[in-house]
């Protein structure tokens, strides 16, 4: 069979000693930082992301992959011994883990967290297999036309199901094309919006974008509030789960993988929305709801294997159509662009050795996680323990140098000061930074097949509508819209997100 | 302002239509082309006219709804935090990584409730250290270490 010999090249690559010992570092790197309360994965990944710039292009993209299960998974780490989310999608962990630790099973907890998390990891794994190749066959007969609309469904998806406004989302959306297009125009050679700067003749850095309005502005809210931590450290107990314990949570693994698998294919979906619905879901197969929020181990179980499974399957839309379905996936994309490979579908017949070595080095970097994660946890609960004050000036000079080293310019490093005032006025204003960073990543690709496709079409905009397949895409994206703007879906969307906030 | 009723939306407004209106006021002088022949204004225009109508929304949102006040709360840590990574943007070249790092770390320090100056310098020395042998002599970085007037 095609997948198993697939697989098979996949592992060959991903077994050498070199890219093992990159993905080792990946998780291990990923894990450190992603335990610090306050900072999550997409920071952490464009705080590292210099690291793999002088690695081969395979060796790199699974380092980023291992920075990013390592980053997921320290954060719910941090949300069951201290309640702070080291990211959002562990917010809902925070729910139960934190409770269960308070009753002196915080061992229980993040065995659960680690197991579920393998399961969910594997599993998804086969589904990246499995599904890529024929997406990827698929979308390699899309026309510019496809393309255009595709993308349209994707930011539109990607808002839909992002909480917040609608309005403010897609502002965002546009906003975040309107900074892509800063820099030199592809096709005739014009400087836009480049104010004679010469740093800016090749477009602002991706990292300048994420490390702004997610990492800076991150630190300054944090630092708005006093520090308030309560840390389990010396009560994490053994690790070990009771058969029944096991049996108990196993049901809550695979219905949390399965629906993580689904939701993470989707724009904007991912881990985040992932945990999310598994808890819910949860909470209402359970005979007995009231046990949910004071410590149920299914609590726990459910959304820390629906947001690996998410995390892993959003490698999709990435692997087969080129598109990021969320901001962690567009910081892939920047970094596959750097060690230029144009990410699609043509990623897999051109690059398997890339393709299929990211697949399986996703399957090992799960391992490791597991390894990496239960005998060590005492080395994660110590860094636990480290202030606040002393954690992010240490962070801000990673991320400067890190800026920095983009193109060895100092001009970056003034420009994510820019987009951190940019961020923290966002926050103020509550409008969602992801969708910005998508339609930054979006915005050359977007302008590039409409102008291609209405060339095609000698000016006329019916092109969209008239192929079958555009016409769907947009369809599904004006029916999404539509399913918002209805006032009983809204309520429900306000109610599902009003957990979040709590 | 008593006429703004939900402040959030309506700030969120002001901003987009700075920035549409920034991208066709700037972007004026690029030949829009026709839809067949697209110049390089046509898509920065199509998009700064649909942040406009966004705005427009979210203004005319901020007017009538009801919503909650912009909490700005303390402005010490934004001024000190990017102040202090502006100062390290700054001084990296001319004064090189050792020193610009004890800057940035100390500076930004006082932006915590519980800030420590003696602490934060100890902090800063070893961060230091760290920085040089693993971005300096470990990753290559292109970076001066020393202030360049000395290592000359």
């Amino acid at each position: 069979m095609d997948l198993i010999s697939n697989l098979a090249l996949g592992l060959q690559v991903a077994f050498t000693f070199q890219n093992l010992l990159y993905c080792f570092f990946g998780v291990l790197l990923g894990t450190l930082i992603g335990v610090l309360p306050g900072i999550g994965p997409v920071p952490t990944i464009a705080m590292l992301l210099p690291i793999t710039y002088a690695l081969p292009p395979v060796s790199a993209l699974i380092m980023l992959a291992g920075i990013y299960y390592g980053a997921q998974y320290g954060g719910s780490t941090t949300a069951i011994l201290v309640n702070l989310p080291g990211e959002s999608s562990s917010v809902v962990t925070c729910l139960d883990g934190y409770q269960m630790a308070r009753r002196g099973r915080a061992g229980q907890a993040l065995a659960i967290a680690a197991i579920g998390s393998f399961i969910a990891g594997t599993f998804a794994t086969l589904v990246v297999a499995a599904f890529a190749p024929p997406l990827a066959e698929f979308a390699l007969k899309f026309g510019p036309a496809e393309y255009f609309s595709l993308m349209v469904l994707g930011l539109i998806a990607a808002v839909v199901l992002a909480s917040g406004s609608l309005v403010k989302a897609i502002g965002m959306i546009i906003l975040g094309l309107l900074l892509g297009i800063i820099g030199t125009d592809v096709n005739s050679g014009m400087q836009r919006y480049t104010f004679g700067v010469a740093e800016l003749s090749d477009g602002i850095g991706f990292v300048v974008v994420a490390m702004g309005l997610f990492g800076f502005a991150e630190i300054i809210i944090n630092l708005e509030h006093k520090e308030h931590r309560e840390v389990f450290t010396d009560k994490v107990g053994h690790l070990r789960l009771t058969w029944a314990e096991f049996k108990e949570a196993l049901p809550a693994v695979i219905r949390g993988t399965g629906l993580g698998s689904m939701l993470g294919i989707l724009p904007g979906g991912g881990a985040l929305l992932s945990a999310f619905a598994a808890y819910t879901l949860e909470k209402k197969l359970a005979k007995d709801p009231s046990k949910f929020g004071k410590g149920e181990i299914r609590g726990v179980a459910a959304p820390e294997s629906a947001n690996n499974a998410g995390a892993q399957t959003s490698f999709i839309p990435l692997l087969t159509l080129g598109i990021p379905p969320n901001a962690v996936m567009a910081l892939m994309v920047g970094a596959m662009t750097i060690h230029s490979i144009q990410p699609g579908p043509q990623v897999m017949t051109s690059n398997p050795q890339l393709f299929w070595g990211l697949i399986a080095s996703m399957w090992i970097g799960n391992v490791m996680l597991v390894v990496l994660n239960l005998p060590m946890i005492g080395i994660w609960v110590k860094l636990l323990k480290v202030p606040y004050r002393l954690l992010y000036p240490a962070i801000l000079l990673f991320c400067c140098i890190g800026v920095y080293s983009l193109q060895n310019n100092v001009f970056d490093v003034m420009l994510t000061v820019v987009f951190g005032v940019l961020g923290w006025i966002f926050v103020k204003f509550e409008c969602e930074p992801a969708p910005l960073l998508l339609g930054f990543i979006l915005g050359p690709l977007m302008e590039e097949n409409l102008r291609r496709a209405l060339l095609l079409s000698r000016g006329d905009p019916t092109v969209f509508v008239t192929r079958p397949l555009s016409l769907a895409m947009l369809a599904l994206a004006g029916f999404l819209l539509l399913i918002i703007v209805l006032p009983a879906v809204r309520k429900t969307r306000q109610e599902a997100f009003k957990e979040e906030a709590a | 302002m008593g006429w703004i009723r939900n402040p959030k939306d309506f700030g969120s407004g002001c901003l987009f239509a700075a920035f549409g209106v920034a991208a066709i006021a700037i972007g004026s002088s690029y030949p829009v082309g026709s839809a067949a022949r697209m110049g390089p204004g046509y898509f920065p225009r199509a998009l700064g006219l649909i942040l406009l109508a966004l705005a427009a929304i979210l203004l005319i949102r901020g007017l009538r709804t009801q919503g909650s006040r912009v909490a700005y709360g303390d402005l010490r840590p934004i001024l000190i935090v990017l102040g202090a990574v502006l100062l390290f943007g700054l001084t990296v070249l001319p004064l090189g990584l050792v020193l610009a790092t004890i800057l940035l770390i100390v500076v930004s320090s006082m932006a915590s409730h519980e800030r420590n100056l003696k602490e934060a310098l100890i902090a800063s020395i070893a961060l230091a250290i760290f920085v040089v042998l693993a971005f300096g002599y470990g990753l290559k970085l292109q970076l001066p270490i020393l202030p360049p007037m000395f290592t000359r």
